[in-house]
């Protein structure tokens, strides 16, 4: 580098060998750098299934995974708004009880005003685009913290809550298409249809990149590298609906998550407002400055996440086959911000995927339902989780330390 | 100035001000100052601390307006209002923080703000171009011989210069017909600097017009081929590179005749501004 003034340009056939090294050494550096959170949270979940199942051997039978399955669809879906916000550098306190929220205003519409399913869950998704609208309005135009802006949200809406319950506090779930929403499972054929399908659209988006790549003229993965992936996505989404088949087969509620990890996934990496979000997240200045209307983003991700609680919501609505005042309550909060920061998200802003809402739900979700297979009191329960999460924030904030060293040499 | 200006085209200026005054209450921050730069021109700005530098830029770059003064682009006069409407004229600015997501991998700092998007699929879900945007970086980067271990880097992880030739190199990735650099090697280190001087003769062969302003007089007078001197805000002189020296621009930045007495003249100017 030092020579750069000097250096002729470096030949066309040089450029490939060179990149490709960077390439290597950009992986190695950043494994170093405590990043690449997916590795390790993967390693993480291998660690403590394995823990587990020597502790009871309940626990990696197909009865079991199909409850997991179950138990982190909504609180995934959760997470998915909270990878985005967190994604900002911002924080949303309110998620849970907007889920809560937006599920009481689903049931008291469709069991006791008689909307159909359909309305009824449109009525509650608005309702959460609306709150994420107001809250993400008032954290931009008065600048003041998302931390406070949605602290006075969790207390607001718990009471918005209590008021759409009514005296009962509890409405019963009926409608049959809002049951089947974590009722349904897929078994036999159709699971491995879907199974079939999914291999397919990724092998096709690896091709087509691929093809971009060498049209270009840049440096693209060999068909190998190709084939490795796909084999490698093959063999989990068959490895998963296999297992699943053994018991009462793929959840719906799974395949609606996964469905909504690989969209917002997609908005995230491959779109203009997923670019913006990370700009944003990452310098929000010089995002100003090259742009970008940064407040139109905050409260876009705003809307977004209180959406998706809403959709978080009428999953556990449909599992629990009730909405009542304990709805969004508890540790759901915890859980749904711990899971991606487990999973490698920055608190700082700007770093993570949304896959880790997935990852990071599997890790809390495979933690709380072990320790439920032993039969640990709550107080426990609460203690590990609290020190995972803990222990998942240390890791994040080393990593940011570690990174700012490396930029200043 | 004089009529045989060491400009490469020696044409008509692209970016020129004419009579611009500025002031912030009491503080005529400048004064009646002209300035121009030519395609393929590297012009150094240079003037002590409150000379006005930074207005000056700022005025040019379109943060500032002036209060008197013309502004004018490729010899039409111009009204210029804010950052963006000297965007769009073609004039990028590369602030002193370099504004940069390090996050962000190059690719994605060159072109944030103004990504491509593929011609498939329809709606907010369109797909960045990233193989359009790559090629372009690639091709951009290699014209500037910038050199980085990958354009998948992320900015963080680059060395000082390195993110410096990002930051100029994003300017390019505009229209942009001139740029402005504000300090774009303090805080280098040796190496670093020649890289990025190294970039800015590049620019200037590019045939785009280059306005740096810069305390280090050894890499000012190292890549610019004229030299404004601005003193409490008025333009203390024009040098052209050639036929002065370092302590006449250094006697022009003070005020104080090179070998002369005006020490006390000098004191007395800056005993005359505290008290102000």
């Amino acid at each position: 580098m030092s020579t750069a003034a000097a250096t002729p340009e470096p030949t066309p056939a040089a450029a490939p060998e060179r990149e490709a090294e960077g390439g290597r050494f950009a992986v190695l550096q950043r494994v170093a750098q405590g990043e690449l959170g997916p590795l390790r949270v993967l390693i993480g979940l291998i660690l403590i299934w394995g823990v587990f199942t020597l502790a009871n051997d309940r626990f990696l039978t197909a009865t079991n995974l199909v409850n997991l399955s179950l138990q982190i669809a909504a609180t995934g879906m959760i997470s998915i708004g909270v990878v985005l916000v967190l994604l900002l550098g911002e924080i949303d306190l309110s998620v849970a009880i907007v889920s809560g929220l937006c599920a009481a205003i689903m049931a008291v519409l469709v069991e006791q005003h008689g909307w159909a399913a359909a309305p009824g869950i449109a009525a509650a998704i608005a309702a959460g685009a609306a709150i994420g609208l107001f809250q993400g309005s008032v954290v931009t135009r008065f600048g003041i913290p998302s931390f406070v802006v949605t602290l006075a949200g969790l207390i607001g809406w718990q009471g918005a809550l209590l008021y759409v319950l009514g005296d009962t506090g509890t409405v019963n779930i009926t409608n049959p298409t809002i049951v089947d929403l974590a009722g349904t499972f897929y078994t036999g054929a159709t699971a491995y249809i879907i199974a079939a399908a999914v291999v397919a659209a990724f092998a096709l988006s690896s091709l087509d990149a691929r093809r971009r790549r060498l049209r270009a003229g840049l440096v693209a993965a060999t068909p190998v590298v190709v084939a490795v992936r796909v084999a490698a996505v093959a063999l989990v989404s068959f490895g998963v609906v296999a297992v699943l088949d053994q018991d009462r087969g793929l959840p719906l509620a799974l395949v609606i998550l996964i469905g909504f990890v690989v969209v917002f996934d997609y908005v995230v990496r491959r779109t203009r407002f997923g670019r913006h979000v990370l700009a944003v997240g990452g310098n929000a200045e010089a995002a100003r400055r090259a742009g970008i209307r940064v407040d139109r983003v905050r409260v876009m991700v705003f809307v977004l996440a209180s959406s998706l609680s809403a959709c978080g919501g009428i999953l556990f609505a449909s599992r629990l086959l009730a909405v009542n005042q304990s709805s969004g309550g508890s540790d759901l909060l915890l859980l749904a911000i711990a899971g991606p920061v487990i999973a490698g998200v920055s608190l700082f802003g700007g770093r993570g995927t949304v896959w880790a809402a997935l990852l990071g739900g599997l890790v809390i979700g495979s933690i709380t339902n072990g320790m439920d297979l032993l039969a640990l009191p709550s107080s426990t329960k609460y203690m590990v989780t609290g020190g995972v999460l803990l222990a998942a924030v240390v890791v994040d904030a080393a990593a940011r330390q570690r990174r700012q060293r490396a930029g200043r040499v | 100035m004089t009529a045989t200006s060491g400009s490469a085209n020696g044409g008509q200026p692209l970016l020129a001000l004419r009579g611009v005054s500025k002031r912030f209450g009491a503080v005529q921050a400048l004064d009646g100052v002209d300035f121009e730069v030519r395609a393929g021109e590297v012009v150094g700005l240079v003037g002590d601390n409150g000379a006005g530098k930074s207005t000056l830029v700022k005025v040019m770059s379109g943060i500032y307006m002036a209060d008197e003064g013309e502004y004018h682009f490729d010899g039409e006069r111009q009204h210029v209002h804010g950052p963006n409407d000297a965007t769009a004229l073609g004039v990028a600015t590369v602030y002193q923080d370099l504004a940069l997501c390090d996050n962000l991998d190059v690719v994605a700092n060159l072109f944030v703000g103004r990504e491509e998007i593929s011609g498939g699929a329809g709606g907010v879900l369109r797909g960045l171009d990233e193989a359009s945007m790559e090629q372009q970086a690639g091709e951009l980067l290699q014209t500037l011989t910038v050199r980085l271990p990958s354009v998948r880097q992320e900015v963080g992880l680059l060395s000082g210069g390195q993110r410096q030739s990002v930051a100029i190199a994003r300017s390019l990735i505009g229209e942009a017909k001139v740029v402005l650099l504000d300090e774009p090697t303090a805080a280098l280190g040796v190496a670093q600097t020649a890289q990025v001087l190294a970039l800015i003769r590049r620019l200037r062969e590019q045939g785009l017009g280059v306005v740096v302003i810069s305390h280090n007089l050894a890499d000012v007078f190292e890549v610019v081929d004229r030299i404004l001197v601005l003193r409490l805000g008025r333009k203390a002189g024009i040098f052209e590179i050639g036929e002065t020296t370092r302590e006449e621009i250094v006697s022009a930045i003070t005020g104080a005749e090179f070998g002369g007495n005006g020490g006390d003249d000098e004191s007395g100017r800056d005993a005359a501004e505290a008290a102000r």
